[in-house]
């Protein structure tokens, strides 16, 4: 079986392209050139030195000595949160704003939740020096004031959501709606492997730099280009998509998708779609998704705006209904904690969502011997005022 | 034949309403259906809520929403809808996203659309090409019309391609925009309207997003077999209720 995409734009049951007709033409112009264009040696050459000398890569995979200690196991951490702008979410707009540039795109839009993927975009737009608009929700611009500055330092214009719950989703409708009214001239740089086809298997691609790394770094040190175990958390699935990528037809990699719980998988607010969602349509693209039983989208809750999505990317659709991954749902509680534990253990801040990969440890058991990747996605300074008032700091 | 193609051999330019179900209020869907048929409305498409709909501009989305806070779902829209035809014989086109239909179940939701009396369906996030690999037959099975969108931006060849799957309409959205977004229409629209109507096409075409007054639908229905009015006539319900639905037509048929 293979887990990467099909010709038609399909992991197994799931994917596609289910958008109206106002869209063809723009996801059109980018299924029929990705592939052409991220298989040029120019686009190669230009992508891997930006991520080379601009992001900061190869980043670290680095023994987690302590940590390892306590579980009694072997853990290694792949510091996406050293990239620049705190997380991996740059992989992938470096290589957007690439694609857009050989499209002849001028205007770039993009959704954010957090912030992260808007900084990270409006970031790239400034090194490209094309427009860049970002759509999000108002409850998060309120929230996530201090990214909201920077996407507005690096020269971007933040544009409120004003629809539906004003958070993650809608953002990204208002963003697929801006595409709509400008089909020319503008390139939509999505932020997570979701969307329809190609969308999630370029954002798989321009993020498999992850696993990439994992590969030669591991052998280096342990002998073995394989690990045991990788952990990633999902919300749309971006850094789980680059840190499995190439391990995905690796049987022997055991592959773990830690999912919000937010408050309890069944209390009403969270955010564990593999749990809660069914088969159904979001953002273009048939994935499991989060809906009343007429087919309406309903609102998830998680502690970290990234996770709080309703839907998941449709390769990890595909991952838990093979089975090929295994989906823990962790809750915000278990997560903070588990991020205080490896701020004092390892000397390392973690994202809230990175936060929910590192609580798996206090269920799931590992053997001393087994070798556990974990896709350590981005770093806790966007998160302090969360910390804050949990913790009470 | 069906409703939609017996009213498009009518002589004569058609005027079609969208209206989003189960607003203002729950129970408005009949009462605004009938008002629009005793007020010389050819056709009307009733919109299925759903909760994010991404072709949509904020009006619609607005009525949506209030529609879904109101308690709309397929099951309730059909159960409205049950004796529709008792009363109403001008063509009935459900519009909406594909998501509820899904979840309803495609088979289910086709066969409740031909027993309440359902023409068609437009589904604007359906592409074309899964419908014809999936759907087609089932939408046959149930004597049920699929509507393709076109667009400014869609090639020659795909246009034909829908035209030759289409046994109704073509449903020609004016420019590259979310409903109720335009203002009036400019050379590039005449120019388009022009285009499509020069490519003869088998299936008739009508007009939508951009329609609001008389002198926008004389514009659209010089060029085409009619045109839809949506966002436009959401403001004028949301604004008088749906009692008096003479007040909103008149003017933009005779100007």
């Amino acid at each position: 079986m293979s887990y990467h995409v099909n010709e038609k734009g399909y992991y197994g049951n799931f994917g596609g392209a289910f958008i109206p007709e106002m869209l063809y033409p723009n996801v059109e112009e980018l299924r029929q050139n990705y592939l052409k264009v991220m298989a040029e040696s120019d686009f190669k050459k230009e992508f891997n030195h930006l991520l080379k000398d601009y992001v900061g890569r190869p980043t670290p995979l680095y023994f987690a000595k302590r940590l390892s200690e306590k579980y009694n196991t072997k853990i290694y951490l792949k510091r996406e949160d050293l990239c620049h702008t705190g997380a991996h979410k740059i992989n992938n707009t470096i290589g957007q704003i690439l694609m857009a540039k050989r499209l002849k795109k001028t205007r770039i839009i993009a959704e954010t939740g957090a912030g992260q993927h808007g900084v990270a975009t409006a970031t790239v737009c400034a090194l490209a020096g094309l427009e860049c608009i970002v759509y999000m929700g108002e409850i998060d611009i309120e929230r996530q004031a201090p990214n909201v500055a920077r996407m507005k330092m690096l020269g971007a214009e933040v544009r409120p959501a004003l629809s539906g719950s004003r958070t993650l989703k809608d953002a990204t409708n208002e963003a697929i709606r801006d595409w709509i009214n400008n089909p020319v001239d503008t390139h939509y740089i999505i932020g997570s492997a979701v969307g329809p086809h190609p969308y999630p298997d370029m954002v798989a691609r321009f993020q498999s730099v992850v696993s990439e790394e994992t590969k030669w770094q591991l052998k280096e040190v342990e002998g073995r280009e394989n690990p045991d175990y990788i952990v990633a958390c999902v919300g749309g699935g971006s850094n789980a998509a680059g840190a499995y990528y190439h391990y995905l037809n690796d049987p022997d990699v055991k592959l773990i998708a830690v999912e919000a719980a937010g408050k309890g998988v069944h209390t009403g607010e969270s955010a564990a779609t593999s749990v809660l969602g069914k088969q159904g349509i979001i953002h273009g693209s048939k994935t499991l998704l989060m809906q009343t039983n007429d087919g309406q989208i309903t609102e998830p809750y998680s502690i970290s705006a990234g996770l709080d999505y309703p839907g998941v990317g449709p390769m990890h659709a595909h991952l838990y209904e093979t089975k090929r991954a295994e989906f823990i749902a962790v809750t915000d509680d278990e997560a903070m904690t588990a991020g205080l534990e490896l701020s004092q253990l390892e000397g390392i801040i973690p994202a809230v969502e990175t936060a929910h990969a590192l609580a798996i440890f206090e269920d799931k058991k590992f053997k001393p011997e087994d070798v556990v990747v974990i896709s350590l996605s981005g770093r806790g300074d966007k998160d302090l005022n969360t910390y804050i008032d949990y913790f009470k700091l | 034949m069906n409703r939609i193609q017996a009213k498009l051999q009518e002589d004569k330019k058609l005027l079609s309403i969208y209206f989003t179900a189960g607003y203002p209020s729950l129970n408005d869907t009949v009462t605004t259906i009938k008002n629009l048929e005793s007020n010389g409305v050819d056709m009307i498409e009733i919109g299925l809520p759903f909760s994010d709909p991404l072709a949509d501009g904020p009006t619609i989305q607005a009525s949506s929403t209030q529609a879904l806070h109101n308690g709309m779902t397929s099951s309730v829209l059909f159960d409205q809808l049950k004796d529709i035809r008792k009363t109403v014989s001008i063509p009935l086109v459900l519009m909406g996203y594909f998501n509820p239909m899904l979840q309803y179940g495609i088979e289910a939701f086709c066969e409740k659309c031909q027993e309440v009396g359902i023409d068609g369906l437009i589904i604007p996030d359906l592409p074309v090409e899964v419908y014809h690999e999936e759907y087609k037959a089932i939408f046959e099975r149930y004597g049920l019309l699929n509507i393709f969108l076109i667009t400014p931006q869609t090639s020659e060849s795909r246009i034909r391609y829908m035209d030759s799957i289409s046994e109704g309409f073509i449903y020609m959205v004016s420019s590259a925009s979310t409903t109720g977004n335009q203002s009036g229409f400019g050379n590039e629209q005449t120019d388009y309207f022009k285009r499509i109507a020069d490519l003869r096409l088998d299936n008739p075409q009508i007009i939508g997003f951009g329609i609001s007054d008389h002198e926008t639908f004389s514009q659209a229905t010089h060029y085409a077999k009619g045109a839809i009015i949506g966002s436009a006539f959401i403001k004028h319900v949301t604004a008088h209720g749906v009692h008096e639905l003479g007040k909103f037509t008149e003017p933009l048929l005779k100007g």
